[in-house]
């Protein structure tokens, strides 16, 4: 989609699978040369502290290769899990939805591709 | 024993209209106007009846045998809870079947002083096995109307308003506790979601005090709200609270704190690019 990559994830992620999408998207993100990266978690209905790291991991990476990650859509039991299980995703941003995602990328975009994180 | 107690089984089976009629005028000198004459007639009717088919089979009143007239008790019991009577008054319900009890048994035992005190005691120990259950019951159902009130009250105090477009504001009263933050949280999230909001607002006005725990728990709820996507600010921030906040050294770490609403507000328009301005007087 454009610049950006949209990654939507529509099964319940088990332990391969996310790895499998961790080594996609970053042979992906190198090959398209993506400054942004959307993740679209709004059919996750479950998550584990693997799942929590796995999406922090991705983030870092991406912001590695020089993409920025928005995670979008996240569901309201799925964010009280990650938090009783100790994981606030420090440094990945937030948005409700992939439209607000889309903006929030844009927007970190227009006036320098590599400016300042948005603070929450 | 066994011969004995089959008298007071007989006495509850042959002569239950008479037994009934001396218990109700018994019952009639307590009696108010929080239930009529007849739902006690027909209560203590059918009790009278139950027991007596009990009582014939069984003296033991924790036995199979007398589960149809524990059960009954319980409704009975259930029910004075709910019209607003005392713990004593509903077991004195039952204790005031002792006093025709008695006196009939003494009447049937008059010539054995031996097989009347035996007689007496085993009666005294059925009323009194029911009176607790009976006791026990009203408190069960008292404990289920306070429980059922309490669950009420959370409900009534996590209302979720929605301020302007895009924003929500949570006043949040009363001390918090981890089964409150908890359903503050779902709720809150939820609200979100269904809005799309942007900028929640909880407002801590109505919070007494703030301890370690408390300020754990809204830092909880404020990382949930930034993992969805949303922005949360805190207001309504006492200055007793501001000091107890600072003394405990919590760190709310970058989380916007305003003192009052009003300030939320504004700065919760600000960040949506939103306006409010007052209209020119022509």
């Amino acid at each position: 989609m454009g610049e950006f990559l949209l990654v939507t994830i529509q099964v319940d992620m088990h332990d391969r699978l996310a790895r499998t999408l961790q080594d996609d998207l970053t042979s992906q993100i190198e090959r398209t040369g993506a400054k942004g990266v959307l993740i679209d978690i709004s059919a996750l209905e479950m998550v584990d502290s693997f799942i929590g790291r796995m999406i922090a991991n991705i983030s870092a990476m991406s912001r590695i290769l020089d993409a920025s990650t928005v995670l979008v859509g996240m569901r309201p039991a799925v964010a009280i899990t990650l938090v009783e299980l100790g994981l606030s995703l420090p440094g990945v941003d937030t948005a409700l939805d992939v439209e607000r995602g889309m903006k929030l990328l844009r927007a970190r975009l227009a006036p320098s591709p590599r400016h300042a994180r948005r603070q929450v | 024993m066994a011969q004995a107690r089959v008298r007071t089984a007989d006495i509850l089976k042959n002569d239950t209209t008479g037994l009934l009629a001396e218990w109700m005028s018994e019952l009639r000198t307590r009696s108010d106007n929080r239930i009529s004459g007849t739902d006690i007639e027909g209560q203590a009717t059918e009790l009278l009846k139950l027991v007596a088919t009990a009582a014939a089979v069984s003296t033991d009143t924790g036995s199979a045998d007398w589960a149809p007239v524990r059960a009954f008790l319980d409704e009975v019991s259930r029910t004075r809870a709910q019209q607003g009577f005392s713990a004593q008054e509903t077991a004195t319900f039952l204790f005031s079947l002792k006093k025709p009890l008695f006196s009939r048994i003494r009447q049937a035992a008059e010539k054995d002083p031996v097989a009347l005190s035996e007689e007496t005691w085993a009666a005294t120990e059925m009323v009194d096995a029911l009176g607790m259950h009976t006791v026990k019951a009203y408190q069960k159902s008292r404990e289920e109307v306070i429980l059922r009130q309490q669950e009420e009250m959370l409900e009534l105090s996590t209302p979720v308003v929605k301020l302007w477009d895009g924003i929500i504001a949570l006043p949040m009263i009363g001390t918090l506790d981890s089964a409150r933050t908890q359903i503050v949280m779902e709720s809150l999230l939820q609200r979100i979601v269904d809005i799309g909001a942007e900028i929640a607002i909880i407002d801590i006005t109505g919070v007494p005090t703030v301890d370690t725990l408390v300020a754990q728990h809204l830092l909880k709820t404020v990382t949930a709200i930034r993992l969805m996507g949303a922005d949360c600010i805190i207001s309504g921030i006492r200055p007793q609270i501001a000091q107890t906040i600072v003394h405990l050294g919590v760190e709310l770490g970058d989380v916007t704190t305003k003192a009052t609403l009003a300030d939320a507000l504004a700065i919760a328009l600000e960040r949506t690019g939103q306006t409010v301005s007052k209209v020119k007087a022509s």
